[in-house]
């Protein structure tokens, strides 16, 4: 299954999900941060409860499909299922779930649509972009040279 | 005087094409668990690309982009051509959105997308705790500068 076919076909099956993944999250309305925070701004007054129904499509797709191959070994096109090992909900967890949705309900974008919406070349995006790398960059740093954050399944795969 | 049509084009607006849209990613997340095994979360993908595995996560990346090309011609109206923040700002909430989703270990696709889907209790925690800052830190922000203004 690792002979360099496989290898192709796999990197293909990702540059198209990634196609697919921005053809939904712009048609759902994730690419414009105006609506993303129309969406979590509840009590505007002018509340757009849209998006929610992104949330609900998504989810409920990944759900059956899920559901479908719990039982297989491995995927089609590898040997095994990439599992999320982790279980518990940790401090870590939930202050850096707090500081994602801070900087969600501050700007409006989210990792996915701001990068899907670099083409467009608006400032926002772009300057929105340069600081979240910024900030994935400053986090990998800060862990590599102290021991703030806890243990980590990014342990062994880390960015730097 | 609204035509029939007209509340139509505007539903569908309002929720078609978000359950759609959802549908679509939702359907690119199970191609890539069932075909390649793998997780379809963004912030993962972005703070693990320089590492060992960053192939596949380089190329969903790309698709992303793409994709995003795509759309931007076939459907320019999905973009905004305005900014709603000062960049000064925008420049705060992208740093920590990089910073979150790293110690937090997901964002909207992983924790949101996948982890509901599967209905791990971790992810559901992670999306009542992102979905309830983004809330405060969205009515806050109106308030705040509707109170200076």
């Amino acid at each position: 299954m690792d002979s360099g076919g496989g290898v192709m076909i796999r990197l293909w099956v990702s540059f198209g999900g990634g196609v697919l993944f921005a053809v939904g999250l712009s048609l759902g309305g994730m690419t414009r941060p105006d609506r993303v925070i129309a969406f979590l701004d509840v009590l505007s007054g002018a509340w757009d409860p849209s998006l929610a129904f992104v949330m609900a499509g998504a989810v409920s797709v990944f759900a059956v499909a899920f559901r479908t191959l719990r039982n297989r070994k491995q995927p089609l096109l590898d040997t095994r299922f990439d599992r999320p090992k982790w279980r518990h909900i940790s401090p870590r967890l939930v202050i850096g779930a707090a500081v994602f949705g801070f900087g969600w309900g501050l700007g409006g974008f989210c990792p996915g649509p701001g990068i899907a919406a670099l083409p467009g070349a608006q400032p926002d995006t772009l300057v929105f972009v340069i600081a979240m790398i910024a900030g994935v960059a400053a986090f990998h740093l800060t862990r590599r040279f102290t021991k703030i954050g806890g243990p980590s399944s990014y342990a062994h795969r880390t960015l730097l | 005087m609204r035509h029939d049509w007209e509340f139509h084009v505007v539903d569908t607006v309002n929720w078609l094409r978000p359950l759609l849209g959802g549908a679509l990613i939702g359907l690119s997340a199970a191609a890539l668990w069932g075909l390649n095994g793998r997780i379809a979360g963004i912030s993962g993908m972005v703070g693990q690309l320089l590492g060992p595995d960053g192939g596949w996560r380089a190329a969903f990346l790309a698709g992303l982009v793409a994709g995003g090309a795509l759309m931007l011609s076939f459907l320019p109206d999905a973009f905004s051509t305005t900014a709603v923040r000062p960049l000064t700002v925008t420049a705060i909430a992208g740093f920590a959105v990089g910073v979150g989703t790293q110690l937090g270990h997901g964002c909207t696709s992983g924790h949101g997308v996948c982890g509901l889907g599967r209905f791990s209790v971790r992810s559901a925690a992670a999306t009542l705790v992102f979905l309830g800052g983004g809330i405060i830190t969205a009515s806050l922000y109106r308030w705040i500068a509707g109170a200076a203004s």
